[in-house]
């Protein structure tokens, strides 16, 4: 079975380039979108057709991604996430996709389900998943740049 | 004190500071 790291290596990359794409392009393009669309009320367009179909790929593939990573780990995964010697760099790495992950599945979503209207909130409500939401997106927005770094830098940047 | 993270630049320099920040860390982990 030596094909199945280069399969999981694959399925990590391209499940990250999809959640990391999808981030980027919610803190990069969609909340300055929201604003200008909000000023000339056309943010129905972004909020009832595009956000739901970008958050659902976004948290899948932050699951796929990081799934796929744990199985390329396997029987380093311990090594890893215990900084091992030889497994420092992959290991911040490591965490900080799970960190960011936990930011998907833990803060984002259940906050965006209260903004898009899939479950009830009071306006108030709203108002506070909105801010949390946000600033759980721009913390991995921020996280991805040292995850990126040292995922990369595990086998191609000498410390 | 403003929050970084409310200006998208403010989270692309917290996240490259975060990033020299760790770097180090590392580097005195491994004992480079």
């Amino acid at each position: 079975m030596e094909i199945l790291p280069g399969i999981f290596r694959w399925v990590h990359i391209m499940a990250g380039v999809m959640w990391v794409g999808l981030l980027y392009y919610f803190n990069f393009v969609q909340v300055a979108a929201l604003k200008a669309a909000q000023a000339d009320s056309t943010a129905a367009g972004i909020t009832k057709h595009v956000a739901p179909r970008a958050l659902f790929y976004f948290r899948w593939a932050a699951l796929a991604t990081w799934l796929a990573g744990a199985a390329l780990l396997g029987a380093n995964f311990v090594s890893a996430f215990t900084l091992h010697a030889g497994f420092q760099k992959i290991g911040v790495g490591a965490w900080l996709g799970t960190i960011m992950l936990l930011n998907v599945w833990g803060l984002i979503w259940p906050n965006q389900k209260k903004i898009l209207g899939l479950v009830q909130a009071t306006d108030e409500q709203k108002n506070k998943a909105r801010r949390v939401a946000f600033l759980a997106s721009r913390t991995n927005t921020a996280l991805s740049i040292p995850m990126l770094f040292f995922m990369v830098a595990q086998t191609h940047i000498p410390m | 004190m403003k929050n970084p993270l409310d200006s998208l630049w403010g989270t692309v320099i917290t996240g490259l500071v975060l990033t020299v920040i760790l770097y180090y860390a590392v580097k005195s982990l491994i004992g480079g």
